[in-house]
C-alpha cells in the first residue's frame, strides 16, 4: 500500500549545493504535515520540487498513486500559498479567487457560487471587490488561501505563510489555517523555519537540515526525543553532555560516565553497549531546581551545583547554574509563590535533578548545532572563561 | 492646513523652471502655429497681414488624404512592429542575470553613440540596388534584380522600427525588470499554461511600460521626416515630408503651419482620449505614464 503522497530519493542540485539531498519523505491523506529547518535547509526546494516549479535530479514524486514528477505545474492538483502572497495586482479579490476556476472554463453559474462560498469562508465577502493593494496583511493571506482551496487541491502547499504578518496577526492566522484544515480535510504540506508554527498545527513534522531528513515525527516525538543533536538543539532548548555507556542497568536504563560530571543514569532506548561514546540531551525545563536536597532514587540524577545567571521572565525563569565541569541550563516554571520565601539567586549552592527517562541519547551529534540554541548568552557572568565553547557541549574548556 | 499650504507652495517653487520651460518652448510655439495658420502667406516666404481661412481650405487638397492615411499606417505598423518585437526582448533581459542586465541594456543603447543620421545612410548603403543586401538576396532568388528595396513605404517601415525600437524596448524593460515573476508561477499553480500566464499575468503587469513604449514610439513616427527623406521616394511621403517642402521649398508658412497643427491634433487627440478613459475609471487607476517607466 503505497502512501498517499511520496517524495522517493528525491534529490536537487545547485552545481555543488545540495538544496535536497535524497530526500525520501511520506504523508498520510488529510495529514497537517510540516517541513520544518533553518532557512537553507532544502525545505522550501522540496515544496517547490511538488509543485512543479523545480525539476528534482533524482528521485520521483507520487501523488494518489501517480507519478507526477514530469508534469508541468499546471496540470498538477496541487495549489501553493506563496510566502508573498503573489495575489495579482490587477485584478480584484473576486478575480483573483475566480482566476482557476476561469481557466477551467466552468460555468458562469458555479463560478459566482463557488468564489461566494470562499469569500464567506475566510470572511472576505465584503471585500470582494477590492484591489490586493488595499489589504490588509492577513486579508491578502485569506484571499490567497481562498484562490488556492477553491480549486480542491489534493494537497495545498503552504510555503512560510505568516512569515510576513506580525505576530498578533500570525497567532490569530495560526488558528484560522487550523479551522480551515478541520473544514476542507485536504493534505496540508507547510513550510516554515518557525518550531511554534509547525509544533502547533502539524500532524507530524519533518526537521530538515542541509538537504536531508534529520528526524520525521509527530510534534511530541520530535521534541521529547531528538534523535539527533541538530532536531534537539533547533527545537527548543537543550543541554548536551558527552561521555560513555558505563554500564546497563537492568536492561532499560544505562549508566553513562561523563568526565567532568557525576555519573548520570539514562533510558536506555537505543540499546547502545557498554563502553561506547554517547552524547546525552536533557530539556532545560526538564531539570528541577531547589536549595534543599530533594530524596534520592535510583531513577534520578542528582547533582549538587552553584547558581551563575538568573533570568527571570515571569511565567518562568532561566537559571544558568554550574556543576563541577559543565554549566547547565534549567527552566522552572513558577507553579507557586510566596513573597516571605527566599528565591534563588545568584551563588546559591543549589541542587538540580532530573528523571533517567527525560535524558535522550543522541545517534548523531555536531558541535555546530550548539549554536542553534537560544540560550543566554555564555560570556555574560563569566569573566574567567573567555566565551570560547569548549570542545565538548556545555562543558567548561 | 498651514503645513499642506507651505508644501504646496514649495511643489509648485520646485515646478517653476520645468513649467516655464515646457511654457516658453513648447505651449507658446505651438499656439504660435495654430495661430499662423490663419493668416495669409507673403510672396516673399514671410507671414502677410490680416486673416484668412485660405491654409484650411487648400489642406482639402487631394493628394493629402493618401499622406496622411500612409504616414498614420506606417506609424501605427512601426509601432505594433516594434511593440511585438520589444516585449519579448523586455521579457528576456528581465529574466537573466544583473550581470547579463547590464550587458544587454548596453548593446541596445549603443546605436545612440553613432549619429543618426550615419545609421539612417548606412541603410542606404544597405539597401542600394547594388549593396550587399539586395545581392544577396537575389543569390538566394528571394528577389528579381529589378526589385528595389530602398526609396519606398517599406525601406521606411524598416528603418523606422530600427530606430525606435531601442525606445520601445527601454519603457518595457523597466516595467518587466519590476515585474514580480512569482506571480507568473501562482498563475501556472492555478492551472495556466506558459502562454495563457503570458497574457493574463505579464502583460496586464507591465501595461504601463507597454502605453509608455506606444507613446514614444507612435508619436515620433508620425512626425518623422528624415527618415522618409533619405530612404523614401517620391510616393512615400510623410506629412513631415510635406511640411518641410512646404516650408523651404514653397516658402508658405501658413501652410506649413496648417499641417503641424493638424499633425499635433491627431497626437493629441488619442492621449486626450486616453487620459479622459484613465480619470473616469476613478484614482485606483494611477497615473497613466509612470515617471520611472
Amino acid at each position: 500500500m503505497s502512501e498517499f503522497l511520496e517524495f522517493e530519493d528525491v534529490s536537487k542540485f545547485y552545481g555543488s549545493v545540495r538544496a535536497v539531498d535524497h530526500v525520501s519523505v511520506s504523508v498520510k491523506r488529510g495529514e497537517f504535515f510540516s517541513l520544518l529547518g533553518p532557512s537553507g535547509c532544502g525545505k522550501t526546494t522540496l515544496l517547490r520540487i511538488l509543485a512543479g516549479f523545480e525539476e528534482p535530479d533524482t528521485g520521483r514524486v507520487r501523488l494518489d498513486g501517480r507519478d507526477i514528477t514530469d508534469l508541468p505545474p499546471n496540470q498538477r492538483k496541487v495549489n501553493t500559498i506563496f510566502q508573498s502572497y503573489a495575489l495579482f495586482p490587477h485584478l480584484s479579490v473576486w478575480e483573483n479567487i475566480a482566476f482557476g476556476l476561469r481557466l477551467q472554463k466552468r460555468p458562469r453559474q458555479e463560478i459566482h457560487s463557488e468564489v461566494d462560498r470562499m469569500l464567506h469562508l475566510v470572511q472576505l465577502a465584503d471585500q470582494a471587490h477590492k484591489k490586493p493593494a488595499m489589504l490588509s496583511g492577513g486579508q491578502k493571506q485569506r484571499v490567497a488561501i481562498a484562490r488556492a482551496l477553491i480549486l480542491k487541491p489534493q494537497v495545498l502547499l503552504l510555503d512560510e505563510p505568516l512569515a510576513a504578518l506580525d505576530l498578533k496577526l500570525r497567532q490569530r492566522m495560526l488558528i484560522e489555517l487550523d479551522q480551515i484544515h478541520d473544514e476542507v480535510g485536504i493534505t496540508f504540506l507547510y513550510v516554515t523555519h518557525d518550531q511554534g508554527e509547525a509544533m502547533s498545527l502539524s500532524d507530524r513534522i519533518a526537521v530538515m537540515n542541509g538537504g536531508k531528513v534529520e528526524q520525521i515525527g509527530t510534534p511530541a516525538q520530535i521534541y521529547e526525543a531528538p534523535r539527533s543533536s541538530f532536531v534537539a538543539a533547533f527545537i527548543g532548548d537543550t543541554n548536551f553532555f558527552e561521555g560513555h555507556v558505563a554500564e546497563v542497568v537492568g536492561g532499560d536504563y544505562s549508566r553513562l560516565s561523563i568526565d567532568g560530571f557525576p555519573d548520570v543514569v539514562c533510558f536506555n532506548d537505543k540499546q547502545i553497549n557498554t563502553g561506547n561514546h554517547v552524547y546525552l540531551s536533557v530539556r532545560p525545563e526538564k531539570i528541577r531546581i531547589s536549595r534543599n536536597k530533594p530524596l534520592e532514587d535510583n531513577l534520578h540524577n542528582v547533582v549538587p551545583a552553584r547558581v551563575e545567571d538568573v533570568i527571570y521572565l515571569g511565567s518562568s525563569t532561566k537559571y544558568r547554574v554550574r556543576a563541577q565541569d559543565y554549566r547547565i541550563f534549567v527552566y522552572q516554571q513558577h507553579s507557586r509563590f510566596s513573597l516571605d520565601q527566599r528565591s534563588i539567586t545568584w551563588n546559591d549552592d543549589v541542587w538540580i535533578w532530573w528523571h533517567a527517562d527525560d535524558g535522550f541519547m543522541l545517534e548523531r551529534y555536531s558541535e555546530s548545532d550548539e549554536n542553534l540554541m537560544q540560550l543566554p548568552p555564555e560570556a555574560v557572568a563569566t569573566a574567567e572563561n573567555s566565551g570560547v565553547l569548549g570542545p565538548k557541549p556545555n562543558r567548561i574548556p | 492646513m498651514k503645513v499642506n499650504r507651505k508644501r504646496k507652495l514649495h511643489e509648485w517653487f520646485i515646478t517653476l523652471p520645468s513649467f516655464s520651460w515646457l511654457t516658453v518652448l513648447f505651449v507658446i510655439p505651438t499656439l504660435i502655429i495654430f495661430v499662423i495658420t490663419f493668416k495669409p502667406s507673403d510672396p516673399y516666404g514671410g507671414i502677410g497681414d490680416g486673416w484668412t481661412l485660405n491654409t484650411l481650405i487648400s489642406l482639402g487638397n487631394p493628394n493629402y488624404p493618401a499622406i496622411i492615411w500612409r504616414t498614420l499606417w506606417l506609424s501605427v505598423v512601426t509601432t505594433l512592429v516594434s511593440i511585438l518585437l520589444a516585449v519579448p526582448m523586455g521579457y528576456f533581459m528581465a529574466r537573466v542575470s544583473a550581470k547579463w542586465q547590464q550587458l544587454l541594456l548596453l548593446l541596445v543603447v549603443v546605436p545612440f553613440w553613432t549619429s543618426f543620421l550615419v545609421r539612417i545612410f548606412a541603410w542606404k548603403v544597405l539597401l542600394h540596388p547594388e549593396g550587399p543586401l539586395k545581392q544577396l538576396l537575389v543569390l538566394l532568388s528571394l528577389a528579381t534584380p529589378d526589385t528595389s528595396l530602398l526609396y519606398n513605404s517599406g525601406a521606411i517601415l524598416l528603418v523606422l522600427v530600427y530606430t525606435y525600437l531601442p525606445f520601445a524596448i527601454l519603457p518595457i524593460y523597466a516595467a518587466a525588470e519590476k515585474f514580480d515573476f512569482r506571480l507568473i508561477e501562482a498563475a501556472r499553480d492555478l492551472g495556466a499554461h506558459q502562454l495563457r500566464a503570458f497574457f493574463s499575468i505579464f502583460l496586464p503587469g507591465i501595461r504601463r511600460g507597454l502605453l509608455t513604449a506606444i507613446l514614444v514610439v507612435f508619436i515620433p513616427a508620425l512626425g518623422s521626416y528624415v527618415i522618409p527623406d533619405i530612404v523614401g521616394g517620391p510616393h512615400s511621403e510623410m506629412i513631415g515630408n510635406k511640411i518641410a517642402q512646404r516650408t523651404f521649398v514653397d516658402r508658405n508658412l501658413p501652410h506649413a503651419s496648417g499641417l503641424s497643427a493638424f499633425l499635433t491634433l491627431a497626437v493629441l487627440a488619442p492621449l486626450a482620449a486616453v487620459l479622459m478613459l484613465q480619470k473616469k475609471k476613478g484614482p485606483a487607476g494611477g497615473p497613466l505614464i509612470e515617471e520611472d517607466a
